[in-house]
Parts: C-alpha cells; structure tokens; sequence
C-alpha cells in the first residue's frame, strides 16, 4: 500500500492514482480485527459459528450477540463493528419484511443479498458517509432450493459459499474448512466442526475470554433460523476442547 | 495538534481500520465524573459521583430518570446526555402509549445504539460524547447497560465508567459473586465502596456529591432522598480506604478528572489509550 | 428519451441512505432531495360501508382461560359468497384473535400483526407480545383510522392470557375498546349475550363447559342469524399455549319450520 498518506486515501469518493479506493480497503481491516465468523454450507442446511470475543468480566454472559434473526428463515452472523453490523441486520429485516408484505412469501436469499449488497455498497460511493465496518454472512435453508449462504463485505462485493470465514483468523479457519467434504456433511457433524474450528483458531494469549455461539437453519429446524439447542451446543463445544486439548498433547509429545 | 492525518472527520478510516473520531468521543466520557451501576436478583441501582462546577454553584445532577422502571446515569456531555435522555423518554412513552406496557429495558437500548450509530457514520454529524448506565427493572427482572459513544452497548452484571472509574471496576469485578445473593442495602454499599475508589484521598463521600437511584420489583424508580442517602453513607463509613488508588487510576490508562475544567483542553492532545473496541 | 428515464428528478438512491448533495440538512429541514409536490387532494373518498362481511364473534373467559369462536362464512351482501374465511387466528403462544366484519380488513391487519410477531421473534430476548398490548395497539390503529374518517371495518376479540391471567379484550371499527368475561360482536352481542350471562351468572365455569357454551351459542346464532354459517372455528387459550379446533360443523335441523309463521 505504497499510497498511504499521500492523501488519496482520505474519501471514500476518491480513487488513488493507482485506481483504488482506500477508505474501502481500510473499512475491510476493521473485519480483520474481529472474532473469527464461520460459515458452513451442508447437504441439509447452514450453520454459523462466532467466536464472540468478551473484554470484561462485568458484561453478563451471552450479551451482545453476533447472530442475528433477520427473517423466520434467515440468519446473520456478523464481523466487524457491531453497531455498524445492527444497522445492517435492520437493513435486513426491514428488506425481508417489504418482500413479505409485498409478495406474501419469506424472502428469497439470492434477492435479499442482492438487496443488502447494494446498501452496503452505496456507502462506499460518496464522501459524506464511510463504508460500513463489517461483513456479514447471510444463510437460509428451504424445502424447495435448499442450502444457501452469501458473504457481503463493506465493499457491497458478495458471493454465494460452501464455506466461509471471516474476521481474525480467517485464514485459518480457510485452511480448516478447506478440508471438510461440506457438500456431503450434515448440520449436526457441521456444528462439531464449526466449534472445532472456533477453538482451534481462537488466540489464547491475545483475547483470553470469548464465548461460541452456534445457530444453524436447516432442514431439522423446518427452514427456521434458530440457535442451537443448548444440548447439542455443549457436546459440540466439549468434543472442541477435547479435540484442542489432543493437538497440544501431541505436541507436547513431539518436543 | 492532530495526532495523525485520519482522525478529523468521522467519515475516516484509518489505515489500521480505527475510527479516530469515535475513539475521541469514547474519550469524553472519562471526563465526566465517576458513575456505578450494579444489581442483584431483584434491584438495579445507579450511584453517581456529582460535581459542582464551582463553590457558588449546585452539584450537576447526574441522575435522569426516563421512565418508572427506567433511570440513566451519565458521564460525559451533560447536553448530549439531555438529548439521549428525551429520546429514551418519548420512546417509553410512545411505547405505553401504543401497548399499554411498560417498554422492555434490552429493547430500548437497541433503540439508542442504532440512533448513536447514524451519528459515527455522516460528515454532518458527530458521535455522542456521552456515555450512559441505564438501570431497569422489567419481566426479565433487573438489568444495568452500558451504553458508549462508539454506538456500541453492552448488558452487565455492574459496571462503573467515568473519570478514574478503573478502580471502581477493580472493586467490582473483585466481588462480582456477591451481588446476585446479597440484599439491597449490602447492594448500596458495594456499589459506594465502588465509587469511594475513585476519589482522591482528601475528597470522601457526603450527601451532597453522591446520588442514588433504585428500580426494582414494584419499586418504581427513585432518586433517594437526603436522610436516606444519608443512612447508605452511613454503611461505609470510618471503613478503612484501599490505598494507592488514586495513583494507580492514570497508570492504568484512566484519564484522571481535570480539577479545574477550564484548563481541561489546553495541556490535553488526544491520548488513546485503547484500540477502539469492535466487539 | 423515456427509456433514460427522468434525469433531472432520479428516484432517491436509497429509503434513508445517503443522497448524493442531501447531507447539509438542519433539523427541522428534512426532504431536500425527493421534491414534494404531489399536490394538494380537494375530495377523497372514504370507505362507508363494508363489502366482504363476516359475522359474530364469540368470546368467553372462564377460570384457566378463555374460548373465542366464530363462523367461516363471508358474505356479500346478503349472498352467503364464500364458505372458508378462517378468522380466529393465532397470533403467539399467549394471544388468539377473532374479527368479524370486513374480511379483507382483518387480512390487511392480520399480515401487519404476522409481521409485528415476526419482528419480535427476530429481536430474539424471549419476550412475548401480551393480549393486553395487542388489544391496546389494535385500539390505537383503529382509532386512529377512524380519527381519519377512513375506518378499518371490524369488530376485534382479543383473548389470551396476561401475566398468568385469562384476558379477554374487544375494539370496534370506531375505536371503542374494552374488556368483559364475555364478548359477542355483531349479530351474536344481541343474541347471545344474554345466553352468555346467564350461564356466567350461575357460577365459575371450567373449559368443558365453556367450551359447550360457545358452541350452544353458535348453534343459537346459526338458527337466528341469516348471516351465518354451520361451520365454525373454536380457538382456546391457557397458559399452555393457543389451540384452534378443526372447524366445526353444526348439525341443523329444519324440520320446525314449517310451523312458523311469518305474518
């Protein structure tokens, strides 16, 4: 970024010589110093895992929460600036609630991210506001188109996943999706492996504390975006922190 | 004077994708004076530390109390704070107006992060430089939020902001387990043995710069009177002081209270101390 | 040059997003871009008078909770026009609502109150919509429509269960709200009012009797009410939750008529 500080990168109207628009690419690194967001497209539905970093002890457990409900049948997890990230979810769920009104049928995903995409894009075009500080992952599940899951970045660019990450360790987490056969999984192995990923590239020693939060909306919860039963949530953390717990013994062994 | 070329405007990221503006404003509330906010099972209750601008004028009042179940205790722009609470109000209003109930504590609160928000994002515009504690009681019992000038909110079991409150956190975090169980009273002198950290040794507690508000179950919100208040101080008083914190409150990073506000901008460049919070 | 559409007016960018030149608004100064003239309208036109009407609702409370029930015909006119217009509806878990009157009205409000429960599922904090706030907000929509001189035509039931308590709430089309351990709108608030009374007189009653009451007075209404239909709906609610029968059919029985006599 050999442009920085040399004023081009001031305005999000204003492109460097270079052809590029800073203010965007610098919104994206406010994503960066999130908590890792998962998600991961199966056979039979979606499942969204967040490592919700938590700065102090006096804020009660499970406040502030990185999934949201954007429809009966949508869910978002977000990355970046929460604050930002909430007037994205309204966006949202406003969305949502026009195409019902209007058409009478839950919103189709490919039309809702299209929708949010273009919001999320015309705050990179003008001076008077910045870009959004966040991307977000979108995911539904229906009888009919089953699977689906978009991941919109402040730049308004989307693009539909099988899998994805984003935020600290995304490229981590990359590495650790890449290896899954997603097209063939089911959600309840996804939502092991979603919070196996999660503690495994959580950073211990620079964020101490976070809490997981797990939601999925597939073909078991009838097409509704629901968080994932408390139950099935703590196995799927116990078998994380076993499996974490594996990797460091194998590698105290090793030296 | 300017820290760096990306923190004059709002609209700015930084290379690092920090919001310079926002990180100021979060800056304004360590100016105001010390504020708690601490439940346990059934009371939420707000101790502000007050101050007097000089020795002819009244102790600012610290205290808003927005609706029955709901009062706000402020640190920072009192006139920024004034703005929020009317907000707050109208909302509760409207929302008894239209639902015969009175407005859920979470609820609102999202209301005035998405209203601060608007405001970190538009040129026109600047974040609010007030931060607020909002004490509540409603069907999911008692509640106390933070709210910040990032726009951001956070639900906790107590918190304290203001100048110097980072002993009063300490204090806190220290005997966090204790507040769900203990009664009211107990509650009140926790939440003063909080307060009393932050002040320098020679100040202590009297009835006139302290201020308590108490919600809780078919207890609607009130601002204590003097012979009560006096009766709380009664519970911490001649109890031996933590020592050293007075010290220990700029080293940690908290902005002490400038002793007299009108120097408060000449010797002050921006200092910031944390990397804004995203989370 | 109408396919360019009009470049001196271009549609707003975005519903309260940013506008290219709008962002050195004051207060009090808002719509600077969106020019507004539509111009000022002299006559309009109000709905006087409903169109697709359905008849009496029925409302009971009784110890655990309460019973609504109400017909599926909808009328036009006095042509018995359509035989499946379901309109006891759930709205969550503590609130069953009936309306009679004006059938596409009460699908206007029911997607609006569909979505409203939507909403709040989304915020996600398990709080519930309680019958009392309905009924409040269904009194403010319909007041405030009417205050318009443009009412939504319905009368409203509202029943569910407040803070543990059976609740049972009524609005009309003017506004006028309130609530009562029985209700009966339209045809029914003559005649089986009084029925409903009685039996309320004698003493508390349980679900099963409740429930057999109801379902006199539809019988009753049936007979009376050339309004009405032999299939109903029967909705319940407890604080186990909202149950709404398959409807139900009335087994009539004319073999009296003959006898009587119109003069």
């Amino acid at each position: 970024m050999s442009s920085i500080g040399t004023g081009y990168d001031l305005s999000a109207s204003q492109f460097s010589p270079d052809g590029r628009v800073f203010q965007v690419e610098y919104a994206a690194k406010a994503v960066e110093n999130s908590g890792t967001v998962i998600g991961l497209r199966g056979k039979d539905g979606v499942v969204f895992a967040v490592e919700k970093l938590v700065t102090s002890k006096l804020y009660e457990p499970g406040a502030n929460k990185r999934i949201f409900h954007v429809d009966e049948h949508v869910g978002m997890a977000v990355a970046g600036l929460i604050s930002d990230a909430r007037q994205i979810v309204e966006t949202a769920r406003s969305e949502a609630s026009n195409y019902r009104s209007q058409y009478g049928i839950p919103v189709p995903l490919k039309y809702l991210n299209e929708r949010v995409s273009m919001y999320m894009h015309a705050y990179t075009l003008y001076s008077a506001v910045r870009p959004y500080g966040c991307s977000v992952v979108m995911g539904t599940w229906s009888e009919y188109d089953g699977p689906q899951m978009y991941m919109l970045d402040p730049s308004g660019v989307s693009f539909s996943y099988f899998g994805c990450a984003v935020g600290k360790a995304k490229q981590a987490a990359k590495t650790e999706i890449e290896k899954l056969k997603l097209a063939d999984m089911s959600v309840k192995d996804l939502v092991k492996e979603a919070a196996r990923i999660i503690y495994l590239v959580h950073d211990e020693l620079k964020d101490k504390q976070f809490e997981l939060e797990l939601s999925w909306v597939c073909a078991a919860s009838r097409g509704r975006h629901e968080a994932v039963s408390r139950a099935v949530a703590a196995e799927a953390e116990g078998l994380a922190r076993q499996a974490l717990a594996d990797i460091e013994d194998s590698d105290e062994g090793d030296m | 004077m300017f820290r760096n070329q990306y923190d004059s405007d709002v609209t700015v990221w930084s290379p690092q994708g920090r919001l310079h503006q926002v990180e100021y404003a979060m800056e304004a509330v360590k100016l105001g004076s010390a504020t708690i906010g601490l439940k346990n099972k059934q009371f939420a209750i707000l101790i502000a530390l007050k101050r007097a601008v000089s020795e002819l004028s009244a102790y600012q009042k610290k205290i808003i109390p927005i609706d029955e179940h709901i009062g706000i205790s402020i640190s920072g722009l009192t006139a920024d704070a004034r703005m929020l609470s009317r907000f707050m109000r109208t909302e509760c209003l409207n929302h008894r107006y239209s639902h015969d109930a009175p407005m859920p504590v979470g609820r609102l609160i999202t209301l005035v992060g998405n209203k601060m928000q608007i405001c970190t994002q538009r040129y026109d515009k600047r974040p609010l430089g007030v931060g607020l504690l909002v004490a509540g009681y409603d069907d999911q019992g008692p509640h106390i939020y933070q709210t910040c000038p990032s726009a951001n909110y956070f639900d906790c079991r107590a918190m304290a902001i203001g100048a110097r409150s980072q002993s009063a956190r300490t204090y806190l975090e220290k005997h966090l387990t204790k507040f769900v169980d203990c009664d009211l009273q107990e509650l009140v002198a926790h939440g003063l043995r909080a307060l009393r950290d932050t002040l320098p040794n020679e100040v202590d507690l009297n009835t006139k710069n302290v201020s308590i508000a108490i919600v809780g179950p078919k207890t609607p919100l009130r601002i204590v009177d003097e012979t009560e208040l006096s009766r709380f101080l009664a519970l911490v008083e001649g109890e031996e002081r933590r020592g050293g914190h007075g010290a220990s409150a700029s080293a940690t990073g908290d902005s002490g209270p400038p002793v007299d506000r009108d120097d408060a901008g000449d010797d002050r460049d921006p200092q910031v101390a944390v990397a804004m919070e995203t989370e | 040059m109408a396919f360019m559409g009009d470049i001196m007016n271009p549609a707003p960018l975005w519903n309260n997003g940013p506008s290219p030149g709008a962002f050195f608004n004051f207060p009090g100064n808002t719509s600077v871009v969106t020019s507004s003239n539509h111009s000022v309208q002299e006559f309009r036109a109000h709905s006087q008078s409903p169109i697709t009407t359905t008849t009496t609702v029925i409302g009971l409370k009784y110890d655990k909770g309460v019973v609504i029930a109400a017909d599926t015909l909808g009328s036009y006119g006095s042509l018995a026009r359509f035989r499946d217009c379901p309109r006891v509806m759930k709205v969550n878990d503590l609130i069953l609502l009936g309306s009679g009157g004006d059938y596409a009205d009460f699908q206007y409000l029911k997607d609006i109150i569909e979505q409203k429960i939507i909403d709040e599922q989304c915020i996600g904090d398990g709080l519930q919509l309680k019958p009392r706030s309905l009924h409040c907000w269904l009194t403010r929509v319909l007041y405030n429509k009417r205050s318009k001189m443009d009412p939504l035509w319905n009368n409203y039931v509202v029943a569910g269960i407040q803070d543990g308590e059976p609740f049972l709430g009524t609005v009309d089309k003017l506004g006028t709200a309130y609530e009562d351990s029985i209700i009966a709108t339209g045809l029914g608030a003559h005649m089986a009012t009084p029925l409903l009374r009685n039996a309320l007189q004698a003493g508390n009653i349980d679900e099963q009797s409740a429930k057999a009451l109801v379902r006199k007075c539809m019988e009753v209404l049936f007979y009376r009410d050339a309004r009405s239909f032999p299939r109903y709906q029967l909705g319940v609610v407890t604080a186990d939750g909202v149950t709404i029968d398959d409807v139900a059919e009335i087994k009539h029985d004319w073999s009296l008529a003959h006898m009587i006599k119109m003069l």
